[in-house]
Protein backbone atom coordinates (compact mmCIF):
# COMPACT_ATOMS: atom_id res chain seq x y z
CA UNK A 1 0.00 0.00 0.00
CA UNK A 2 1.11 3.36 -0.65
CA UNK A 3 0.36 6.37 1.09
CA UNK A 4 0.07 9.96 -0.43
CA UNK A 5 0.48 12.99 0.50
CA UNK A 6 -0.53 16.28 -1.60
CA UNK A 7 0.70 19.28 -0.22
CA UNK A 8 1.47 21.26 -3.45
CA UNK A 9 0.51 25.30 -2.94
CA UNK A 10 1.30 24.73 0.80
CA UNK A 11 4.14 26.65 1.75
CA UNK A 12 7.32 25.79 4.77
CA UNK A 13 6.96 24.34 7.23
CA UNK A 14 3.22 22.55 6.41
CA UNK A 15 4.83 19.83 3.31
CA UNK A 16 7.34 18.63 6.06
CA UNK A 17 4.88 18.76 9.12
CA UNK A 18 2.26 16.38 6.87
CA UNK A 19 4.88 14.26 5.61
CA UNK A 20 6.12 13.41 9.20
CA UNK A 21 2.48 12.93 10.21
CA UNK A 22 2.41 10.70 7.65
CA UNK A 23 5.53 8.64 7.96
CA UNK A 24 4.92 8.50 11.83
CA UNK A 25 1.32 7.22 10.85
CA UNK A 26 1.90 4.61 8.27
CA UNK A 27 5.63 3.24 9.69
CA UNK A 28 7.46 1.18 7.33
CA UNK A 29 5.13 1.97 3.90
CA UNK A 30 6.33 3.83 1.61
CA UNK A 31 4.99 7.39 0.90
CA UNK A 32 4.00 9.63 -2.05
CA UNK A 33 4.78 12.90 -1.50
CA UNK A 34 3.30 15.65 -4.24
CA UNK A 35 5.09 18.98 -4.13
CA UNK A 36 5.51 22.01 -6.16
CA UNK A 37 8.79 24.27 -4.84
CA UNK A 38 12.16 23.34 -4.93
CA UNK A 39 11.75 24.37 -1.47
CA UNK A 40 9.47 21.63 -0.50
CA UNK A 41 11.02 19.49 -2.47
CA UNK A 42 14.68 19.59 -0.66
CA UNK A 43 12.66 20.08 2.98
CA UNK A 44 10.35 17.13 2.55
CA UNK A 45 13.85 15.04 1.07
CA UNK A 46 15.89 15.93 4.52
CA UNK A 47 12.65 15.04 6.56
CA UNK A 48 12.88 11.57 5.03
CA UNK A 49 16.22 10.78 4.92
CA UNK A 50 16.70 12.19 8.49
CA UNK A 51 14.40 9.34 9.13
CA UNK A 52 15.70 6.59 7.39
CA UNK A 53 13.79 6.49 3.92
CA UNK A 54 15.58 6.53 0.95
CA UNK A 55 14.13 8.98 -1.79
CA UNK A 56 13.49 9.19 -5.13
CA UNK A 57 12.39 12.78 -7.29
CA UNK A 58 10.77 12.35 -10.07
CA UNK A 59 9.39 16.19 -12.27
CA UNK A 60 6.68 16.87 -13.84
CA UNK A 61 5.86 20.14 -15.14
CA UNK A 62 5.69 22.14 -12.45
CA UNK A 63 5.82 19.26 -10.08
CA UNK A 64 7.65 17.07 -8.13
CA UNK A 65 6.84 13.50 -6.91
CA UNK A 66 8.89 12.18 -3.98
CA UNK A 67 8.46 8.05 -3.79
CA UNK A 68 10.11 7.97 -0.11
CA UNK A 69 10.53 3.86 0.44
CA UNK A 70 11.74 2.92 4.42
CA UNK A 71 15.39 1.98 3.54
CA UNK A 72 15.36 -1.83 4.81
CA UNK A 73 12.50 -2.34 2.65
CA UNK B 1 23.34 22.23 -8.96
CA UNK B 2 20.02 22.09 -5.87
CA UNK B 3 21.49 19.48 -3.95
CA UNK B 4 24.99 21.29 -3.57
CA UNK B 5 23.38 24.09 -2.84
CA UNK B 6 20.79 22.55 0.42
CA UNK B 7 24.11 21.01 1.79
CA UNK B 8 25.04 21.89 5.29
CA UNK B 9 28.41 23.95 4.04
CA UNK B 10 26.51 26.34 2.02
CA UNK B 11 24.35 27.34 4.42
CA UNK B 12 27.44 27.75 6.97
CA UNK B 13 28.97 29.71 4.34
CA UNK B 14 26.15 31.96 3.87
CA UNK B 15 25.71 32.35 7.49
CA UNK B 16 29.48 33.52 7.99
CA UNK B 17 29.48 35.87 5.09
CA UNK B 18 25.87 37.25 6.01
CA UNK B 19 27.08 37.47 9.69
CA UNK B 20 30.58 39.51 8.79
CA UNK B 21 28.96 41.67 6.15
CA UNK B 22 26.34 42.98 9.11
CA UNK B 23 28.71 43.56 11.69
CA UNK B 24 30.85 45.76 8.77
CA UNK B 25 27.80 47.66 8.22
CA UNK B 26 28.29 49.19 11.83
CA UNK B 27 32.00 50.08 10.40
CA UNK B 28 30.96 51.82 7.15
CA UNK B 29 28.00 53.99 8.92
CA UNK B 30 25.09 51.92 10.25
CA UNK B 31 23.86 51.94 14.04
CA UNK B 32 25.68 50.19 16.50
CA UNK B 33 24.12 46.45 16.69
CA UNK B 34 21.91 47.30 13.51
CA UNK B 35 24.15 46.66 10.97
CA UNK B 36 21.41 44.54 9.28
CA UNK B 37 17.71 45.00 11.15
CA UNK B 38 15.07 44.15 8.94
CA UNK B 39 12.25 44.82 10.86
CA UNK B 40 14.41 48.53 11.66
CA UNK B 41 15.24 49.01 8.24
CA UNK B 42 11.20 48.63 7.10
CA UNK B 43 10.42 50.79 9.90
CA UNK B 44 12.56 53.48 8.29
CA UNK B 45 11.50 53.44 4.73
CA UNK B 46 8.12 53.26 6.61
CA UNK B 47 9.17 56.59 8.06
CA UNK B 48 10.89 57.68 5.20
CA UNK B 49 7.34 57.56 2.85
CA UNK B 50 5.41 59.58 5.85
CA UNK B 51 3.51 56.57 7.00
CA UNK B 52 4.77 57.63 10.44
CA UNK B 53 6.67 60.45 11.86
CA UNK B 54 9.34 59.52 14.15
CA UNK B 55 11.68 62.02 12.90
CA UNK B 56 14.61 59.63 14.21
CA UNK B 57 13.85 56.91 12.29
CA UNK B 58 13.24 57.84 8.63
CA UNK B 59 15.57 56.40 5.87
CA UNK B 60 15.40 54.69 2.71
CA UNK B 61 17.75 51.39 3.65
CA UNK B 62 18.84 49.95 0.18
CA UNK B 63 19.67 47.27 2.29
CA UNK B 64 16.13 46.04 2.29
CA UNK B 65 15.73 47.11 -1.49
CA UNK B 66 19.11 44.88 -2.15
CA UNK B 67 17.88 41.91 -0.52
CA UNK B 68 14.75 42.06 -2.40
CA UNK B 69 16.03 42.08 -5.75
CA UNK B 70 18.51 39.98 -5.19
CA UNK B 71 16.61 37.60 -4.34
CA UNK B 72 14.33 38.14 -7.49
CA UNK B 73 17.47 38.30 -9.28
CA UNK B 74 18.62 34.94 -8.24
CA UNK B 75 14.89 32.95 -8.33
CA UNK B 76 14.92 34.54 -11.80
CA UNK B 77 18.09 32.95 -12.68
CA UNK B 78 17.62 29.47 -11.10
CA UNK B 79 13.78 29.15 -12.45
CA UNK B 80 12.52 29.40 -8.86
CA UNK B 81 10.20 32.84 -9.61
CA UNK B 82 7.12 31.70 -9.12
CA UNK B 83 3.65 34.06 -9.41
CA UNK B 84 1.63 32.57 -6.81
CA UNK B 85 -0.57 33.48 -3.59
CA UNK B 86 -4.42 33.37 -2.09
CA UNK B 87 -3.14 31.34 1.26
CA UNK B 88 -4.96 33.60 3.93
CA UNK B 89 -3.79 37.11 2.77
CA UNK B 90 -5.53 38.89 5.15
CA UNK B 91 -4.58 36.75 8.34
CA UNK B 92 -0.64 37.08 6.48
CA UNK B 93 -0.79 40.83 6.34
CA UNK B 94 -2.09 40.71 10.56
CA UNK B 95 0.11 38.61 11.81
CA UNK B 96 2.94 40.70 9.68
CA UNK B 97 2.20 43.56 11.56
CA UNK B 98 2.07 41.60 14.95
CA UNK B 99 5.79 40.28 14.00
CA UNK B 100 6.81 44.24 13.51
CA UNK B 101 4.94 45.45 16.87
CA UNK B 102 6.47 42.59 18.77
CA UNK B 103 9.90 43.42 17.16
CA UNK B 104 9.68 47.00 17.97
CA UNK B 105 8.52 46.44 22.02
CA UNK B 106 11.80 44.59 21.96
CA UNK B 107 13.76 46.62 19.69
CA UNK B 108 15.14 44.22 16.39
CA UNK B 109 14.14 41.37 14.35
CA UNK B 110 15.63 37.94 15.13
CA UNK B 111 18.46 38.67 13.02
CA UNK B 112 19.11 42.57 15.10
CA UNK B 113 18.83 39.76 18.33
CA UNK B 114 21.96 37.94 17.27
CA UNK B 115 23.54 41.02 16.38
CA UNK B 116 22.79 42.44 19.44
CA UNK B 117 24.45 39.15 21.35
CA UNK B 118 27.18 39.70 18.64
CA UNK B 119 27.94 42.92 20.09
CA UNK B 120 27.81 41.99 23.87
CA UNK B 121 23.88 43.11 24.67
CA UNK B 122 22.98 40.34 26.62
CA UNK B 123 19.51 41.77 26.17
CA UNK B 124 19.50 39.68 23.82
CA UNK B 125 19.54 36.42 25.62
CA UNK B 126 15.88 37.29 27.35
CA UNK B 127 14.28 38.15 23.58
CA UNK B 128 16.18 34.61 22.77
CA UNK B 129 13.83 32.52 25.46
CA UNK B 130 11.37 34.79 24.94
CA UNK B 131 11.20 33.99 21.01
CA UNK B 132 11.95 30.40 21.42
CA UNK B 133 9.12 30.13 23.55
CA UNK B 134 6.68 32.06 21.02
CA UNK B 135 8.22 29.07 18.28
CA UNK B 136 6.94 26.36 20.49
CA UNK B 137 3.84 27.71 20.77
CA UNK B 138 3.78 28.04 17.10
CA UNK B 139 4.97 24.40 16.85
CA UNK B 140 1.96 23.72 19.36
CA UNK B 141 -0.72 24.86 17.01
CA UNK B 142 1.24 23.17 13.71
CA UNK B 143 0.89 20.17 15.93
CA UNK B 144 -2.90 20.60 15.93
CA UNK B 145 -3.28 20.79 11.94
CA UNK B 146 -2.70 24.53 11.70
CA UNK B 147 -1.95 25.92 8.78
CA UNK B 148 -2.73 28.98 6.54
CA UNK B 149 -4.27 26.97 3.02
CA UNK B 150 -2.99 26.10 -0.17
CA UNK B 151 -1.78 29.01 -2.36
CA UNK B 152 -1.98 28.79 -6.39
CA UNK B 153 -0.55 29.64 -9.20
CA UNK B 154 -1.22 33.65 -9.65
CA UNK B 155 -0.66 35.84 -13.47
CA UNK B 156 2.90 36.66 -13.35
CA UNK B 157 2.42 41.18 -13.17
CA UNK B 158 1.23 39.92 -8.66
CA UNK B 159 4.56 38.65 -8.31
CA UNK B 160 6.53 41.19 -10.47
CA UNK B 161 4.76 44.37 -8.32
CA UNK B 162 7.13 43.85 -5.11
CA UNK B 163 10.22 43.83 -7.68
CA UNK B 164 8.43 46.54 -9.16
CA UNK B 165 7.96 48.38 -5.87
CA UNK B 166 11.67 47.80 -4.78
CA UNK B 167 12.89 49.64 -7.91
CA UNK B 168 11.07 52.47 -7.32
CA UNK B 169 12.08 53.08 -4.02
CA UNK B 170 15.75 52.74 -5.05
CA UNK B 171 14.59 55.06 -7.82
CA UNK B 172 13.81 57.28 -4.36
CA UNK B 173 16.68 56.45 -2.68
CA UNK B 174 19.00 57.65 -5.67
CA UNK B 175 17.08 61.17 -6.84
CA UNK B 176 15.49 61.60 -3.54
CA UNK B 177 12.23 63.60 -4.52
CA UNK B 178 11.31 66.22 -1.82
CA UNK B 179 8.72 64.68 0.00
CA UNK B 180 10.43 62.23 1.57
CA UNK B 181 11.43 62.43 5.40
CA UNK B 182 15.05 61.67 6.10
CA UNK B 183 16.09 61.57 9.82
CA UNK B 184 18.44 64.52 10.66
CA UNK B 185 19.31 62.79 14.20
CA UNK B 186 19.05 59.10 15.75
CA UNK B 187 19.37 55.43 13.97
CA UNK B 188 17.68 57.07 10.43
CA UNK B 189 20.32 59.26 10.27
CA UNK B 190 23.41 57.08 10.53
CA UNK B 191 23.73 55.02 7.59
CA UNK B 192 26.27 53.26 5.29
CA UNK B 193 26.80 54.73 1.37
CA UNK B 194 24.01 54.04 -0.75
CA UNK B 195 26.32 51.83 -3.12
CA UNK B 196 27.50 49.58 -0.65
CA UNK B 197 24.60 49.47 1.01
CA UNK B 198 22.76 47.89 -1.87
CA UNK B 199 25.61 45.97 -3.06
CA UNK B 200 25.62 44.16 0.54
CA UNK B 201 21.87 43.46 0.07
CA UNK B 202 21.97 41.97 -3.13
CA UNK B 203 24.63 39.60 -1.52
CA UNK B 204 22.48 38.69 1.12
CA UNK B 205 19.68 38.35 -0.83
CA UNK B 206 21.34 36.03 -2.93
CA UNK B 207 22.90 33.82 -0.24
CA UNK B 208 19.66 33.86 1.68
CA UNK B 209 17.94 32.66 -1.70
CA UNK B 210 19.69 30.09 -2.41
CA UNK B 211 19.87 28.86 1.41
CA UNK B 212 16.54 29.29 2.65
CA UNK B 213 18.58 31.06 5.31
CA UNK B 214 15.57 31.83 8.15
CA UNK B 215 16.33 33.20 11.71
CA UNK B 216 13.16 31.70 13.31
CA UNK B 217 12.60 28.43 10.81
CA UNK B 218 15.91 27.56 12.51
CA UNK B 219 14.49 26.87 16.10
CA UNK B 220 11.49 25.63 14.55
CA UNK B 221 12.89 23.15 12.88
CA UNK B 222 15.13 21.66 15.89
CA UNK B 223 11.85 21.34 18.06
CA UNK B 224 9.96 20.52 15.38
CA UNK B 225 11.88 17.70 13.39
CA UNK B 226 15.41 17.74 15.22
CA UNK B 227 17.12 19.12 12.21
CA UNK B 228 20.22 21.36 12.54
CA UNK B 229 20.53 22.61 8.68
CA UNK B 230 19.17 26.10 9.20
CA UNK B 231 20.29 26.31 12.86
CA UNK B 232 24.00 25.67 11.64
CA UNK B 233 23.66 29.09 9.36
CA UNK B 234 22.54 31.21 12.24
CA UNK B 235 25.09 29.49 14.67
CA UNK B 236 27.92 30.75 11.73
CA UNK B 237 26.16 33.86 11.37
CA UNK B 238 26.42 34.68 14.86
CA UNK B 239 30.35 33.97 15.10
CA UNK B 240 30.96 35.72 12.15
CA UNK B 241 29.39 38.73 13.30
CA UNK B 242 31.20 38.41 16.83
CA UNK B 243 34.52 37.68 15.28
CA UNK B 244 34.64 41.18 13.45
CA UNK B 245 33.54 42.80 16.28
CA UNK B 246 36.56 42.12 17.84
CA UNK B 247 38.82 42.29 14.96
CA UNK B 248 37.60 46.01 13.80
CA UNK B 249 38.07 46.62 17.71
CA UNK B 250 34.26 47.16 18.48
CA UNK B 251 35.04 45.52 22.24
CA UNK B 252 37.31 46.99 24.27
CA UNK B 253 38.96 50.39 25.37
CA UNK B 254 37.57 53.23 23.07
CA UNK B 255 35.26 50.88 21.33
CA UNK B 256 30.96 50.92 20.87
CA UNK B 257 30.27 47.30 22.30
CA UNK B 258 30.77 45.88 25.70
CA UNK B 259 29.49 42.69 27.47
CA UNK B 260 26.16 43.62 29.86
CA UNK B 261 22.51 44.27 29.69
CA UNK B 262 22.27 48.25 30.89
CA UNK B 263 23.34 51.09 28.43
CA UNK B 264 23.57 48.73 25.08
CA UNK B 265 22.74 50.62 21.69
CA UNK B 266 19.45 51.29 20.50
CA UNK B 267 17.89 48.42 23.42
CA UNK B 268 16.21 48.98 26.72
CA UNK B 269 16.08 46.72 29.90
CA UNK B 270 13.00 46.19 30.79
CA UNK B 271 13.29 42.28 30.40
CA UNK B 272 9.68 41.38 30.71
CA UNK B 273 8.65 43.02 27.49
CA UNK B 274 11.80 42.24 25.49
CA UNK B 275 10.64 38.48 26.40
CA UNK B 276 7.21 38.80 25.56
CA UNK B 277 8.15 40.90 22.40
CA UNK B 278 10.21 37.88 20.76
CA UNK B 279 7.77 35.82 21.97
CA UNK B 280 4.95 37.18 19.67
CA UNK B 281 7.48 37.75 17.00
CA UNK B 282 8.49 34.13 17.58
CA UNK B 283 4.66 32.68 17.17
CA UNK B 284 3.46 35.43 14.80
CA UNK B 285 6.09 34.23 12.40
CA UNK B 286 5.87 30.30 13.15
CA UNK B 287 2.64 30.66 11.79
CA UNK B 288 3.89 32.78 8.52
CA UNK B 289 6.62 29.91 8.40
CA UNK B 290 8.92 32.24 8.53
CA UNK B 291 11.36 35.26 9.93
CA UNK B 292 11.26 39.19 8.18
CA UNK B 293 14.50 38.17 6.31
CA UNK B 294 12.54 35.10 4.70
CA UNK B 295 9.27 36.82 3.91
CA UNK B 296 11.31 39.69 2.56
CA UNK B 297 12.97 36.73 0.55
CA UNK B 298 10.28 35.14 -1.06
CA UNK B 299 8.53 38.34 -2.07
CA UNK B 300 11.11 39.22 -4.36
CA UNK B 301 10.33 35.12 -5.08
CA UNK B 302 6.82 36.07 -6.88
CA UNK B 303 5.39 35.14 -3.76
CA UNK B 304 2.69 37.46 -3.14
CA UNK B 305 1.46 35.69 0.42
CA UNK B 306 4.84 36.71 1.29
CA UNK B 307 4.47 39.83 -0.24
CA UNK B 308 1.08 40.79 2.28
CA UNK B 309 3.29 40.03 5.02
CA UNK B 310 6.22 42.86 4.42
CA UNK B 311 2.52 45.11 4.05
CA UNK B 312 1.71 43.97 6.96
CA UNK B 313 5.49 44.76 8.57
CA UNK B 314 4.77 48.02 7.04
CA UNK B 315 1.60 48.97 8.79
CA UNK B 316 2.76 47.60 12.02
CA UNK B 317 5.52 50.06 11.51
CA UNK B 318 2.85 52.53 10.98
CA UNK B 319 0.93 51.77 13.64
CA UNK B 320 4.14 50.91 16.43
CA UNK B 321 5.17 54.52 15.86
CA UNK B 322 2.28 56.18 15.11
CA UNK B 323 0.34 55.53 18.38
CA UNK B 324 2.97 54.82 21.06
CA UNK B 325 3.67 51.40 20.76
CA UNK B 326 7.72 51.26 19.98
CA UNK B 327 9.81 51.45 22.41
CA UNK B 328 13.00 53.46 22.76
CA UNK B 329 16.29 53.20 24.71
CA UNK B 330 14.48 54.88 27.63
CA UNK B 331 11.90 51.98 27.94
CA UNK B 332 8.54 50.74 26.35
CA UNK B 333 6.04 52.39 24.49
CA UNK B 334 2.52 53.55 26.50
CA UNK B 335 0.97 51.01 24.38
CA UNK B 336 3.60 48.55 23.69
CA UNK B 337 2.82 46.10 26.36
CA UNK B 338 -0.99 45.97 25.98
CA UNK B 339 -0.25 45.59 22.49
CA UNK B 340 2.06 42.68 22.77
CA UNK B 341 -0.58 41.14 25.28
CA UNK B 342 -3.29 41.78 21.99
CA UNK B 343 -1.11 39.86 19.74
CA UNK B 344 -0.61 36.65 21.25
CA UNK B 345 -4.19 36.78 21.92
CA UNK B 346 -5.06 36.83 18.09
CA UNK B 347 -2.00 34.58 17.22
CA UNK B 348 -3.40 31.85 19.40
CA UNK B 349 -7.24 32.62 18.35
CA UNK B 350 -5.90 31.99 14.78
CA UNK B 351 -3.83 29.09 15.50
CA UNK B 352 -6.78 27.35 17.06
CA UNK B 353 -9.43 28.54 13.86
CA UNK B 354 -6.74 27.87 11.06
CA UNK B 355 -6.59 24.01 12.02
CA UNK B 356 -7.71 21.68 9.34
CA UNK B 357 -9.79 18.60 10.36
CA UNK B 358 -7.65 15.64 9.99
Amino acid sequence: MTIEVDVRGFSCPIPVVKTKKAIEENPKENVTVLVETEVSRENVSRLAESKGYSVKVEEAGDEFRLTLTPNGN
Amino acid sequence: MSRAISSKKWIILAGVIFGALAALMTVWGNPANMGICVACFIRDITGTIGLHRAGVVQYIRPEIIGLILGAFITSYFFGEFRSKGGSSPVIRFLLGAFVMIGALVFLGCPVRMMLRLAGGDLNGITALVGMIAGVGAGIFFLKKGFNLGRANKKRAANGWMMPVIMVVLLLFAIFQPGFLFNSESGPGAMFAPLGIALVVGLVIGFAAQRTRMCFVGAWRDIFLVRNFHLISGIIAFFIAALVINYAVGNFGAGGIYHWGFADQPVSHTVHLWNFLGMSLVGLAATLLGGCPLRNCILSGEGDTDATMTVFGYIAGAAIAHNFALASSPSGTGTWGPVSVIVGLVFCATIGFLMRERI
